[in-house]
C-alpha cells in the first residue's frame, strides 16, 4: 500500500479500481474478532464511564425508519432527542436525528434552533434496488427539504457482482446531490459477509468521497458488529495516512446497551484515538440505546440502579 | 392430631422435544406398570407427528451443538453426569444408575479426544498437507434397548451426541420411565433444546416414521427386538442411505467397556487436501 | 489522550494468603525437618507476601516416600475410572475458585488479572478436563493395549505460568497412574500451596500429590532422589542440561521443556494489522515470560517499514501498571535478578549497535518493570538474535525470500516454536514444514489448547505436553 495515494488515478477504470481494492492487505478473520474481543474486556468505571455516556449521548443519531412513522411520532423523537432527560437539563443533546426523505421537513421543524443535524437516508434505503435516477431523486429531495446529513446504502448489487467502478460512481453522483450536506455511506456490512468486503467497501466509498463510513441500516442482522467496526476504523485511519483526509465512522443496528456503546468507545480510542473521539467523526445508529444509557448517567449520578419509568418512551 | 402419611404430589410423563416438555399431539397415552403388574403411570403414546416435530427440532439443534467446540460438548455432558448423580434416588436400581452415570462420564471424556484417535494426517506421495477429521454425521435416530432402561439407553444415546450429532430416541416401549426422567436431567444440563428428543410409545408405530426420514441421517436399531421389523426398517432406511446400525447379533452385555465403535458408526471422515509451496 | 480508563482494580481480598506455608505431603502441611524459611513477594510491589518452607534433602526424601506409598498402595491400581474422577473433581474446583486463583497468580507472579483471569484460569480447568477423560481410556491412546504409568514423577515449573505449568504437569501423570512431588519456582509458590488445598477439597488421596516448596537445591535433590522413576522439568537449557546430565546412566525417563528464541515471521501478504497483533501478542503477552515467545521478528524488507511503523503506533496503546488492574496489558517483571537480565541484555543489543525505540509508557516507582522495547537493525550474530531475553523485547530482522526467512528462523540452537502470517495457505504450509520447531503458529500466536502437543526440538527440550502425545511421558513402554 504505498504512503501517497493519487484519487483520480485509482478509480480511472474499472481494472484500476479492481486491481486497488483487491490489493489492499487481508483480513484474517480470527485475528480481527480476537482483537475486537479482548478491546471488550476493557474496564469502564467511575470518571470514565461518566466522560464515556456523556460523550456517546452526544454522537447517538436518534433513528426512526419505520413505515408507521408520522409526524407526530417524529415530532416526539425530536422533542427527546433536544431533551433526552426531561428532569436534568445537564444532559446533553444528541448529535442528529436520523428519519426518511418524507419525514424531513417535519424533523427541520422541530429541530429549529438547535444544533442537532437532520440526517436523511436515502438513495432506495435500505435495499438500494432502483433505477440511479430514482436514488438521485430521492436525495435532491431530501436536501431541498433541509437535511444536512444524508445516509446513503452502497450499491450491494453492483459490489458483490464485482462492479466496483458502477458503485464508485453511483456515490460520486450522490455526493454531487447533496451539495452542502454531509454524506454516509452505508456499506450493510451484514450482506458484505467478509472482513476483506468490509475494507474494500469503506476504501471504495473513501475514494469515491464520502464524509462518513456507515455499517448497517439496521434493517438485517447482523448490523453493528465490534470486529466490523474495527476492521472500518482501521481503514479510516489508514486512509488518511494514505490521501490526507479524515472520514468518520457510524455503526448503526443491534447497539442498545451502555456497555456496548462504551465498547465502541475503546475501539475507537485504541484504534484511531482522540481525533474520532468527537460526534463530529463518530456516531451511533441507535434507537433504544439512548435510554440506556440515560439509566445509567442516573446510576451513576445517584448511586441507585433505574428503571424503565424514569426514561421517556416516545 | 393423628399423624397421616402424606400424599404424594405424581408426575405425569410426557414427550421431550426441542427442550419443552409437550404431551403428544395426538393425545394418547398408555399404561406402564412395574414389573408386578402393578400401575405407575399413563406415558404419552408418541405418533407420527411427534416424530415429525422431533426431527425437525433435532435438525435445527444440529449446527449449534456440532459447531460447539467438543470441549463445550465434554463440559455439558459431564455436567449431565453431575446432574444425574443428584437423582440417583429417582432411579429404581441404585447399581444400574450408577453404572449408567459412570458410561456418561467415560463417554463425554470422549468429546475432544475422538479427532486423535479416529483423524490423522495422511502422508500421500505429493507436496500435499493431508488431512482426515472426524464430523458428526447429523440426525440420528435411536431406538433404546428395551432391556436395560437407563444403562443401555446412555450406552446408545452418548455416544450418538458427544461428537456433535443430534438425535431423536424412541424410548423402551415397557419401561419408558427411566427415560423421561433422563430427559429431565438434560432439561436441566445446559444441553441446547433439540439436540436429544425423547418419544415414548410404540415402537412398532413410531420406528418406521424415523426409518423412512429423509432428513434423518443414521438410525441405530439396537433396541428392535423383532428381527422382520428391523429388516422393514433397515430396507425403509436404505432410500436416503442412512447409516444403520443393527440390532446386536447376541445380546449386549450393557455393563462391558463399549469400545468407540458406537461413536465412530455415526461419524463421518473429511479428508483435505492442501498444496505446499511458497 | 482524552478517553482515560480509571482505575479498575480487582480486589485482593477474595485470596486469602497465610503468613507462612509448610510443605505439602502425603496430604497434610507439615513443617520441614532440615529445611529454611524464605519469603516471596508481590514483584509488583515489592511487598512480602508470605514466609513459604525450602526443603531440605530429608524433607525431599519424605516426599518421594509419600508418593511411593500412595502410588503402590492408593493409586496405581484404582480403576482409571476413580483417577479420572479425582481429576474431574480437581478440574471443576478449579473452576468455581477461579477468581481466587487468578488474583493470587497475579499478585505472586506479576502478571496482569486479565491474562491470569481470561488465559491461565481456563487453561489450567481445561487441560485437568482433558487429561482427566484420558485416565480410563489409555488402551485407546496409541501406546499399546494396556500401559502402565511409570511410579513417581519429579516435576519441577518454572515462574512464568505457575499454575499453568503445575496442570501441565500433574494433570497426565496422575491421569497415566503416576502419582508425583512437584517443586513450583522459588519466586512463585503460592498457587501450588493453594492447588494443595483443592487437593484436599477434592478428597485426593493423600501422598498422590506432593508439593515441595524451595529453591535451585531443592530441585536438585528431587530430580537425583533415586526413589523417583520419571523426572519433568520446564526452565532454562542450562538447568536442563544438567538434569540430562544427572539423569544419565539411571533408569529415570526424562522431559524437558527449556528455552527458545522463536522467529515470528512476516511475509509482504500478510494480513497487516491482526500480523501487528500476533507480534505484539507473540513478545509482550506475559511480559515476554514466555518461552515460546516471538522474540525474533522476521519481517520482509519489502513491508518492514509500513510493519515497524504500525507495531510501534499500535505498542503506544500499551498499558504497563498494576497486575491488578484489569485494564493493564503488561505486568511486573517476575524478579530484580530477571529485571538485571533483561536490562543487561538491552544494553548489550544498544552496544552492538541496533537501535532501540521503547513506547511511552510511565512505570510506578517501586516494584520491578520494563518497558515493551523493540531493536531494529538487528543481526543474527548479535547477542539479542541469539540468546533468550526472556522479557518484553523484540529484536528485528529483515529478509528477502521465502528460504532466507527459513534460513534465518532456523538458524538457532534453539526449536521451541515458531510464527508464520501470510494470506497464502500453500506459502503457509510450505514454511511450516521447513521450521524446525515444535509449534508453529501460522496467522495467531501463543495459542494454547490441552488437546495440542506442546514442545521443542533441539535444545528447547524433548517430549510433548498436551494431547495424546503428552500421555507419552508418564506411561511404560
Amino acid at each position: 500500500m504505498s504512503t501517497s495515494t493519487h484519487v483520480g488515478d485509482i478509480a480511472r477504470s474499472a481494472s484500476t479500481l479492481r486491481g486497488y481494492l483487491h490489493g489492499l492487505p487481508g483480513v484474517d478473520r480470527v485475528g480481527a474478532e480476537a482483537r475486537a474481543a479482548a478491546l471488550a474486556t476493557r474496564s469502564i468505571k467511575t470518571t470514565a464511564k461518566a466522560w464515556a455516556i456523556d460523550l456517546a449521548i452526544r454522537m447517538v443519531d436518534l433513528t426512526t425508519l419505520e413505515g408507521s412513522d408520522t409526524p407526530g411520532k417524529v415530532r416526539a423523537l425530536c422533542a427527546k432527542a433536544r431533551r433526552p432527560d426531561p428532569t436534568d437539563p445537564s444532559c446533553p443533546s444528541v448529535a442528529a436525528v436520523c428519519v426518511y426523505p418524507s419525514m424531513v421537513p417535519t424533523a427541520v421543524a422541530a429541530l429549529d434552533g438547535s444544533a442537532i443535524h437532520v440526517a436523511s437516508v436515502a438513495t432506495a434505503f435500505p435495499s438500494g434496488q432502483a433505477p440511479l435516477s430514482v436514488k438521485l431523486a430521492d436525495t435532491r429531495a431530501a436536501v431541498a427539504d433541509g437535511a444536512d446529513e444524508i445516509d446513503m446504502v452502497l450499491n450491494r448489487g453492483a459490489f458483490l457482482s464485482g462492479r466496483y467502478l458502477d458503485a464508485y460512481e453511483e456515490i460520486l453522483a450522490v455526493k454531487e446531490a447533496c451539495g452542502s450536506a454531509h454524506l454516509k455511506v452505508i456499506l450493510e456490512t451484514g450482506e458484505l459477509a467478509t472482513y476483506d468486503n468490509v475494507r474494500r467497501a469503506s476504501w471504495l466509498a473513501m475514494l469515491a468521497g464520502a464524509d462518513f463510513i456507515k455499517t448497517s441500516t439496521g434493517k438485517i442482522t447482523p448490523a453493528a458488529t465490534l470486529p466490523v467496526t474495527l476492521v472500518m476504523l482501521e481503514a479510516v485511519r489508514d486512509f488518511r495516512a494514505a490521501a490526507g483526509r479524515q472520514v468518520g465512522v457510524k455503526p448503526a443496528g443491534g447497539i442498545r446497551t451502555s456497555k456496548d456503546a462504551l465498547r465502541y468507545l475503546v475501539l475507537v480510542n485504541e484504534t484511531v484515538g482522540d481525533d474520532w473521539l468527537d460526534p463530529d467523526w463518530f456516531r451511533f445508529g441507535a434507537s433504544t440505546l439512548l435510554n440506556d444509557l440515560l439509566l445509567q448517567r442516573s446510576k451513576l449520578a445517584t448511586g441507585r440502579y433505574s428503571g424503565p419509568d424514569y426514561v421517556t418512551l416516545d | 392430631m393423628r399423624a397421616e402419611a402424606r400424599l404424594p404430589v405424581r408426575k405425569t410423563y410426557k414427550l421431550f422435544i426441542g427442550g419443552a416438555f409437550p404431551r403428544s399431539e395426538s393425545g394418547r397415552s398408555y399404561v406402564v406398570t412395574s414389573v408386578n403388574g402393578d400401575f405407575l403411570a399413563n406415558a404419552a403414546l408418541g405418533s407420527r407427528k411427534d416424530v415429525r416435530e422431533a426431527v425437525v427440532a433435532a435438525r435445527k439443534a444440529f449446527p449449534g451443538w456440532s459447531g460447539a467446540t467438543a470441549y463445550n460438548r465434554g463440559q455439558i455432558l459431564y455436567r449431565v453426569a453431575e446432574m444425574l448423580e443428584g437423582r440417583r434416588d429417582q432411579f429404581v436400581a441404585a447399581a444400574a444408575v450408577d453404572a449408567a452415570i459412570d458410561r456418561w462420564v467415560w463417554y463425554a471424556g470422549w468429546a475432544d479426544k475422538l479427532a486423535q484417535v479416529h483423524g490423522n494426517a495422511n502422508p500421500v506421495a505429493g507436496p500435499y498437507f493431508n488431512l482426515s477429521a472426524p464430523e458428526p454425521t447429523g440426525v440420528v435416530g435411536i431406538v433404546a434397548p428395551p432391556d436395560s432402561a437407563l444403562l443401555g439407553l446412555v450406552s446408545v444415546l452418548a455416544p450418538a451426541i458427544v461428537s456433535g450429532n443430534t438425535a431423536v430416541v424412541l424410548a423402551a416401549e415397557e419401561r419408558p420411565l427411566p427415560a423421561i426422567t433422563l430427559a429431565e436431567v438434560l432439561a436441566t444440563s445446559d444441553l441446547p433444546g433439540g439436540v436429544v428428543n425423547l418419544i415414548t410409545g410404540r415402537v412398532a408405530e413410531t420406528a418406521p416414521w424415523l426409518a423412512g426420514h429423509l432428513d434423518v441421517n443414521a438410525l441405530d436399531l439396537t433396541g428392535v427386538a423383532d428381527p422382520d421389523l428391523a429388516v422393514t426398517l433397515e430396507r425403509d432406511a436404505a432410500e436416503n442411505l442412512k447409516r444403520v446400525r443393527r440390532p446386536a447379533e447376541v445380546p449386549v452385555d450393557w455393563n462391558a467397556e463399549p469400545g468407540i465403535d458406537r461413536m465412530v458408526a455415526y461419524l463421518e471422515t473429511k479428508t483435505v487436501w492442501h498444496p505446499k509451496g511458497v | 489522550m482524552r478517553f482515560q480508563y480509571a482505575p479498575a482494580p480487582e480486589s485482593s481480598s477474595i485470596v486469602d494468603i497465610r503468613s507462612s506455608y509448610g510443605l505439602f505431603i502425603g496430604g497434610e502441611f507439615v513443617d520441614a525437618k532440615d529445611g529454611e524459611l524464605f519469603k516471596t513477594i508481590n514483584p509488583a510491589s515489592e511487598d512480602v507476601l508470605a514466609e513459604v518452607t525450602a526443603a531440605g534433602a530429608s524433607d525431599v526424601d519424605t516426599a518421594v516416600a509419600a508418593a511411593r506409598d500412595a502410588y503402590e498402595h492408593r493409586w496405581r491400581d484404582l480403576p482409571g475410572r476413580d483417577r479420572a474422577k479425582y481429576l474431574y473433581r480437581i478440574a471443576r474446583l478449579i473452576q468455581e475458585r477461579s477468581r481466587e486463583l487468578a488474583v493470587l497468580e497475579s499478585i505472586d507472579n506479576g502478571k496482569p488479572i486479565r491474562e491470569s483471569r481470561d488465559v491461565d484460569l481456563p487453561l489450567v480447568a481445561a487441560h485437568f478436563f482433558y487429561y482427566a477423560g484420558w485416565a480410563d481410556k489409555l488402551s485407546y491412546a496409541g501406546f499399546g493395549p494396556e500401559p502402565r504409568p511409570l511410579g513417581v514423577a519429579a516435576q519441577v515449573i518454572p515462574w512464568n505460568f505457575p499454575l499453568l505449568m503445575l496442570a501441565w504437569k500433574i494433570a497426565p501423570a496422575l491421569a497415566a497412574g503416576n502419582t508425583v512431588v512437584l517443586k513450583p519456582a522459588e519466586t512463585t509458590p503460592l498457587t501450588a500451596l493453594h492447588f494443595a488445598e483443592i487437593c484436599r477439597q477434592a478428597d485426593l488421596p493423600p501422598g498422590v500429590v506432593n508439593i515441595v516448596t524451595g529453591a535451585g537445591e531443592t530441585g536438585r535433590l528431587l530430580v537425583e532422589h533415586p526413589g523417583v522413576d520419571k523426572v519433568a522439568f520446564t526452565g532454562s537449557t542450562e538447568v536442563g542440561r544438567a538434569i540430562a546430565r544427572a539423569v544419565a546412566g539411571t533408569r529415570k525417563r526424562l522431559t524437558l521443556e527449556l528455552g527458545g528464541k522463536a522467529a515470528n515471521i512476516v511475509f509482504d501478504d500478510a494480513p497487516v494489522d491482526q500480523a501487528v497483533e500476533g507480534i505484539v501478542n507473540g513478545i509482550f503477552f506475559n511480559q515476554g515470560h514466555v518461552c515460546c515467545a516471538g522474540s525474533r521478528l522476521l519481517v520482509q524488507e519489502s513491508v518492514a517499514e509500513e510493519v515497524l511503523d504500525a507495531l510501534k503506533r499500535r505498542m503506544a496503546t500499551l498499558r504497563v501498571g498494576d497486575p491488578l488492574d484489569k485494564n493493564t496489558d503488561v505486568g511486573a517483571i517476575n524478579s530484580a535478578a530477571q529485571l538485571a537480565r533483561i536490562r543487561e541484555l538491552s544494553d548489550a543489543g544498544t552496544a552492538e549497535g541496533a537501535e532501540r525505540w521503547s513506547a511511552p509508557c510511565v512505570v510506578p516507582d517501586k516494584g520491578f518493570w520494563f518497558v515493551p522495547t523493540i531493536f531494529t537493525g538487528v543481526s543474527q550474530a548479535h547477542r539479542i538474535a541469539r540468546e533468550e531475553i526472556f522479557g518484553p523485547v523484540l529484536s528485528v530482522l529483515t529478509f528477502r525470500t521465502p528460504a532466507e526467512a527459513v534460513e534465518k528462523a532456523n538458524n538457532t540452537p534453539y526449536g521451541l516454536s515458531a510464527g508464520v502470517w501470510s494470506e497464502k495457505g500453500s506459502r503457509i504450509l510450505a514454511i511450516a514444514d521447513k521450521l524446525r520447531a515444535g509449534v508453529v503458529w501460522a496467522n495467531t500466536f501463543n495459542k494454547f489448547d490441552p488437546t495440542s502437543p506442546f514442545g521443542g526440538y533441539k535444545e528447547s527440550g524433548y517430549g510433548r505436553e498436551g494431547g495424546r502425545h503428552g500421555l507419552e511421558a508418564y506411561l511404560a513402554r
